[in-house]
């Protein structure tokens, strides 16, 4: 370190500067949604963006109320989706992972170059020819529908398949099997503990892709029983040229729909906090 | 009055019971079916569950199951992929310029045979919309909007201006109202809503879309139609007409705080108005739209829609038996209008409109005048690729108001690009 604390302050404010910008960008919609979602259908384009409204007991009231509590079964919907969908997929991604990154098998590197392309491929572009695949099968319109091509995510099982190589040294499997540990044996006691903080990282990012996933929901489900809350929501806002939209009750919606995920990253972030700090003390 | 509510509701019940008899019939030719007929039906509007919840207590052979799903665009295009599938519920609810695609996709079912007898419920210019001006019949309508002048007596009277006869007098309005205060427009040209224009072209004569045989002819920039752009293009481009998109907060705003004077919108606009302009309660009235000739009664239908059968149903007799209940049954529309909070297509369910809403509690009158302008407005037929010509309405006026260039170009714009599509999609064009 030769520069002095001199020169460093000025360089050093453009970087704050701009990661404060990006901060509030990224806050500012937030703050809005909790000061919208306050406010009575009224208050809601007549007072100050930015000003609380009188209205969030009312507007939570009216949330639960509007059609018998549909949007809690929404919120139970998303949440079966989200978690199951998030832990057969990190489940799946986690095993391909392993065997990508620690086995030398013919056609490990096709596959492997298949999935990087899968990973070029966006979901949205998915969703059509899947319903048509599902309705084949006779599956649409179920639980199934949302949660079979939520399993197989291509980005999760590159990032498994890289943590996997990063956090497992060879010469620790090497040595298990010379103690005569089986395959699965490794598995379950070297692999897996190993890879935790990556399997954490996945879990997340996948219980966040379809928690706000929109498209594959929305042309998978007929019925609204199975709707989840992305979905749900949109109804209440599209409600047909004829009707007012139902903004205060959309925008209530929406606050509580990122309160499990705000809690799920509360309590999920010591686990990600390892992560990072894993790769830092690797030589 | 009373006497002809009356008969309306017994025709009502006739045309019902008429409908049941037929159903049952249907019912006999099928002996291999057991249990009750099972249909499902896509809406977006509010409360229709509880509406077929009333249907299925007193039919347990068909047993009618809602799903609630979200309405525009994205809800026809969900549709027409589901139908693509073999999936399509046997009822769907479809909005009157959608309906067109359905029946080019082959999705919806000609349903003449089962709906003819309550076909005298319903005006010419709303039935024009589910013939498309063919012999078919492709859904029974069940919502319209009939487009209305709405303004703001007392700030009319501040003006000093005169409901508008004509489209002229509305220039001349618009002109005095801003010259008086640049902050204060009569009213506004919007780009953002194609069915808004659409509405006003149809109340002008435009004929935007036809069928001769097998051949499409697309009118856009036909003569009716060029003279609503122009007139608009004209105020627009001095200034004295409000060209902000409406339905945002700031459009919201300045609807609420007087800063907009009229609105020329549909009969659904009391809902829009108590939600976004809370203040102007009891300031609003209504009257006919302005007239392109003195002396003329126009009107035209800006939203609305039917049910449709789906192509696929294997049931279409009782899923035509539920929808005619649904649209022609004094009971049915009486739950239409009070749970689904929508303006009835059917004649006997305007009837039906006694209280005016409360936010018009200043015009006691407002249905009887809703229901004669209602009259007074002819449709037209819609198009396979509505929702192209829609887009394309968009881009182009947005564009013309950016750069305050030609609203006939931008006319000529539409009408090309929906030419363009219907072309690479392979319909026939008549020359």
């Amino acid at each position: 370190m030769t520069t002095t604390k001199g020169v460093r302050r000025p360089l050093g404010l453009a970087p704050t500067a701009v990661l404060l910008l990006g901060a509030l960008y990224c806050l500012l919609p937030v703050c809005w949604v909790l000061a919208a979602s306050t406010k009575t259908r009224g208050e809601l384009f007549t007072t100050n963006a930015f000003a609380p409204g009188t209205g969030l007991f009312s507007n939570i009231a009216d949330l639960s109320a509007y059609r018998d509590g549909i949007f809690w079964q929404w919120m139970a919907n998303t949440a079966l989706y989200a978690g199951v969908g998030a832990l057969l997929s990190t489940a799946v991604s986690v095993l391909a992972g392993y065997a990508l990154a620690k086995f030398r098998f013919f056609g490990r590197d096709a596959i492997f170059t298949v999935l990087i392309g899968g990973i070029l491929v966006p979901a949205v572009v998915l969703a059509v020819p899947q319903y048509l695949l599902l309705a084949k099968a006779g599956l649409a319109n179920t639980y199934w529908a949302v949660l079979l091509p939520s399993i197989l995510h291509p980005y999760s099982i590159y990032l498994a398949r890289i943590y996997a190589a990063a956090a497992i040294p060879d010469a620790l499997l090497e040595a298990g099997r010379i103690d005569g540990a089986g395959e699965h044996r490794l598995l379950r006691v070297v692999a897996v503990p190993l890879m935790l903080p990556g399997m954490v990282t996945i879990f997340l990012f996948q219980f966040v892709a379809i928690w706000n996933n929109f498209l594959l929901p929305f042309i998978m489900l007929a019925d609204d029983e199975r709707f989840p809350l992305t979905v749900g929501l949109y109804t209440l806002l599209a409600t047909g040229a004829n009707q007012p939209a139902l903004y205060n009750l959309v925008i209530t919606g929406a606050l509580l729909s990122i309160i499990p995920l705000i809690a799920l990253f509360l309590t999920m972030q010591r686990y990600w906090r390892t992560d990072l700090s894993g790769g830092s003390v690797k030589s | 009055m009373r006497t002809k509510r009356l008969r309306l509701v017994m025709s009502a019940v006739l045309v019902g019971a008429l409908a049941a008899g037929c159903s049952s019939g249907g019912q006999e030719e099928t002996p291999q079916e057991t249990g009750p007929v099972e249909l499902t039906f896509w809406t977006w509007a509010p409360n229709m569950d509880k509406i077929a919840a009333v249907w299925n207590a007193a039919h347990p052979d068909i047993k009618v199951t809602v799903s609630k799903q979200a309405g525009g665009d994205e809800a026809a295009a969900k549709f027409l992929t589901a139908a693509k599938a073999g999936n399509a519920p046997d009822l769907v609810q479809a909005e009157y310029q959608m309906l067109p695609s359905f029946v080019a996709a082959e999705a919806v079912a000609d349903i003449k045979g089962e709906v003819e007898a309550v076909r005298g419920q319903f005006s010419d210019g709303i039935w024009n919309l589910v013939t498309l001006g063919t012999d078919g019949v492709y859904g029974l309508p069940q919502d319209s909007g009939p487009m209305m002048f709405y303004y703001r007596t007392d700030l009319f009277t501040k003006y000093g201006i005169t409901v508008p006869k004509t489209w002229d007098e509305y220039a001349a309005a618009a002109r005095t109202v801003h010259a008086k205060d640049k902050t204060v427009y009569l009213g506004g040209f919007s780009s953002k809503d194609p069915g808004w224009f659409a509405g006003l072209a149809q109340q002008a004569g435009g004929q935007w879309w036809s069928i001769t045989g097998e051949a499409w002819k697309v009118g856009i920039n036909d003569g009716p139609t060029k003279k609503v752009a122009d007139f608009w293009g004209g105020l627009a481009k001095d200034g004295v007409v409000d060209t902000q998109a409406p339905w945002t907060p700031e459009w919201n705003a300045a609807l609420n705080g007087g800063k907009i004077l009229s609105w020329a919108s549909a009969v659904w606009a009391p809902g829009v108005l108590t939600s976004n302009a809370p203040d102007g309660k009891g300031k609003w009235a209504i009257a006919p739209l302005p007239q392109w000739s003195a002396g003329e009664n126009y009107s035209g239908f800006w939203g609305g829609s039917s049910i449709a059968i789906a192509e696929g149903s294997k049931h279409k007799k009782a899923a035509a038996q539920f929808a005619s209940w649904l649209n022609t049954d004094a009971k049915a529309l009486d739950l239409l209008i009070k749970e689904a909070a929508i303006y009835p297509a059917a004649k006997s369910g305007q009837a039906l409109m006694t209280t005016a809403p409360e936010y018009f509690a200043n015009q006691a009158d407002f249905w009887q005048q809703a229901t004669t302008i209602a009259g007074t407005a002819r449709g037209f037929t819609f198009g396979p690729n509505v929702n192209v010509a829609y887009s394309a309405y968009k881009d182009a006026f947005d564009k013309a108001l950016q750069n305050k260039s030609s609203f006939t170009d931008a006319l000529g714009a539409m009408h090309d690009a929906t030419v363009a599509d219907m072309k690479k999609s392979g319909f026939t064009l008549a020359s």
